[in-house]
């Protein structure tokens, strides 16, 4: 980990001295590190960034168009954008196990309206995505309505979820059929050249709306609220309900998104695609990037970068050629690392903020 | 929003009439009874002390009068109209406001975002930040109020500040009432002096009608008009300030403990 670390200063850290007129620029590159450093987002930043070399170095191959396709696109894509949807909800204090089974569930539903009921295929599109906020909305039904833990809640939908995706497909893939590949493409597409990059433009443009909705709206300053100190929040009037009914169902929304456009990129509808490990990893990236489990904090441009990592780490050691079963020795490991360094620092942002 | 304080600064008027009528209150939780038949008047711009021991049912009180909580039974009367009162938003509508003992702070949002916490000014969709930044400094410094930054967070402050700040949020709203549960608790000599200021010229200036839950009686008399004493979820005085003293109201909270004490003493010794 030193190493990695040192290779990022040589990056990131002041350039070579004989720029002269010492104490200013290195006094104000000091105050501009601490700036960077107070920023939350900054541990998962420095340790993607530290990755990307390690694995160019690594693999001549991991800048290669199709690698960098594959990364964006095939990896990362999924997992920022279901990222989104959990930073939210664990920034009010939720979160939600079932969404990589919505993910399973939303392109099959688009596939059998599709296939069996005679649907255009835009329509049983939107179709799985109105399921996708349906999911949403019973589990925040089941939390707020119903008091149940959103913990326990969502484990239940889950497996009813997935339930649903086994009775319905009997177990086995289908392929999207030749009337989606229209519309498919704009989703994901992981053969047709340009079209490879459409999942990948479809989180950025989501991380940048989620993040001004975020930092920038009354939605995001009363869910931060709603998870920063819930009783204060009702005292000010903030309805707590539709915080939470809206977040969950953002959630849902994404995780049916997030099916339909990996249903496209792998052109195989799979019942075992998305599930818990998609949730995992989406709420792992999210606490990466330094989304406090506890609620209050966070950042969607955190919980995009934690995603990346994620996707780095698992593209990277293929691409490096570490085989498969050691595979996820290396990359709890490294999980672990990002964790220790990013609760770490952010002890040293608060011991300095006292100060 | 601005310059809305209601009627004129005529003393005269302010005397005459009641804006709030309490009358009969009960508030039950499960088997636990927190409050017992209150009835409770506050005239316009006159400030009340609400004292008692912790647990006497001040807060209880004050909740169920900003429309956080409902009563179990009993009737609100405000300006002479019966009001059922079913959230904050629908009290604050009607121009009740209140500084709550927790003080319904988010640490993690900064001083201004606290002091517009859903009163944002927005220009849809968005949050005009700048605008808030700007008159959360303009309220803070014309109250004398100093805090380090209106962009810290919450956080960061100090007890004494974070209870200004949301103090500060409850006048700017212009209430006609105005509910402070503990203002001065966590509050230095200085700090505290000006909060009470701020209840004097609120009450003459701008006709605010305070309600103050405080334990310091001697800062209590000094402020307020009339006070009441809640003992064991009722009311059990009721006096102008002028007619009672710190000693007063002291040994009666004392003397309650005492009492309560020996009857315990005797029931743990059981008949003889």
């Amino acid at each position: 980990m030193s190493d990695t670390a040192e290779r990022t200063a040589d990056v990131a850290g002041p350039p070579p001295r004989n720029q002269g007129a010492g104490n200013e620029i290195l006094g104000a590159l000091r105050s501009g590190a601490a700036a960077f450093l107070r920023q939350r987002e900054a541990t998962v930043l420095v340790v993607v960034v530290a990755l990307v070399i390690y694995f160019r170095v690594a693999s001549s191959n991991f800048f290669s168009h199709a690698n960098l396709d594959t990364l964006a696109s095939g990896v990362a894509a999924p997992y920022i954008i279901l990222s989104i949807g959990e930073v939210l909800l664990l920034i009010c204090g939720e979160i939600d196990l079932s969404v990589g089974f919505t993910f399973t569930l939303a392109p099959f539903i688009m596939y059998f309206l599709t296939v069996y009921y005679g649907f255009p295929v835009i329509l049983a599109i939107i179709a799985a995505l109105v399921f996708g906020l349906l999911v949403g909305f019973v589990n925040a039904f089941l939390t707020v309505a119903l008091r149940l833990p959103s913990f326990i809640a969502t484990l239940g939908t889950s497996f009813i979820l997935y339930g649903l995706v086994l009775t319905t497909s009997h177990a086995e893939p289908v392929t999207p059929t030749p009337s989606m590949e229209g519309i498919g493409k704009f989703f994901g597409n992981e053969t047709a050249s340009a079209w490879g990059w459409s999942a990948i433009i479809w989180a950025v443009v989501l991380v940048a709306i989620f993040h001004v909705v975020l930092t920038q709206t009354r939605w995001g300053l009363h869910t931060i609220a709603v998870g920063g100190n819930l009783l204060g929040a009702r005292e000010a009037g903030i309805s707590v309900a539709r915080i939470k009914y809206g977040n969950f169902m953002i959630t849902g929304l994404l995780g049916a998104l997030v099916g339909i456009q990996v249903a496209f990129y792998d052109n195989t509808i799979d019942p075992s695609a998305g599930g818990y490990n998609y949730m995992f990893y989406a709420v792992a990236a999210a606490v990466l990037g330094g989304t406090a489990m506890l609620g209050g904090a966070g950042t969607i441009i955190g919980g995009a970068l934690g995603a990346f990592l994620l996707s780095i780490l698992t593209d990277g050691f293929q691409i490096t050629g570490v085989s498969a079963n050691p595979l996820f020795i290396i990359f709890g490991a490294a999980v672990l690392i990002a964790m220790i360094a990013n609760v770490q620092l952010s002890r040293l942002r608060e011991m300095g903020r006292i100060k | 929003m601005t310059d809305t304080a209601p009627g004129t600064p005529s003393a005269p008027v302010s005397l005459t009439g009641n804006i709030l009528e309490v009358e009969h209150i009960s508030k039950r939780y499960g088997a636990v009874t927190a409050l017992i038949d209150i009835n409770m008047h506050l005239g316009h711009s006159e400030v009340l002390g609400l004292i008692g021991d912790n647990g006497a049912g001040k807060s209880t009180l004050l909740k169920i009068l900003c429309g956080f909580q409902p009563p179990t039974s009993g009737r609100i009367l405000f300006e002479g109209q019966e009001i059922q009162l079913k959230s904050v938003d629908q009290a604050r509508a009607l121009g009740i406001d209140a500084v709550y003992q927790d003080l319904a702070l988010v640490n993690q949002l900064t001083v201004y975002h606290n002091m517009f916490l859903n009163r944002e000014t927005v220009r849809w969709p968005l949050l005009n930040n700048r605008s808030m930044r700007r008159e959360a400094k303009r309220r803070l410094d014309e109250m004398g109020l100093k805090i380090p930054s209106v962009n810290s967070q919450v956080a960061q402050l100090s007890g004494g500040q974070r209870q200004a700040v949301a103090v500060a949020r409850s006048v700017y709203s212009n209430p006609k009432i105005l509910l402070l549960d503990e203002p001065l608790a966590a509050m230095g000599v200085k700090e505290g002096a000006i909060i009470l200021d701020l209840v004097r010229e609120l009450k003459e200036n701008a006709n605010v009608s305070i309600i103050i839950i405080a334990h310091n009686y001697g800062q209590i008399l000094e402020v307020c008009d009339r006070v009441n004493l809640i003992q064991g979820g009722r009311i059990t005085l009721d006096k102008r300030s002028s007619e009672t003293s710190a000693q007063e109201l002291t040994d009666l909270v004392v003397a309650e403990y005492r009492k309560a004490l020996q009857d315990r003493q005797r029931v743990d010794r059981g008949p003889a």
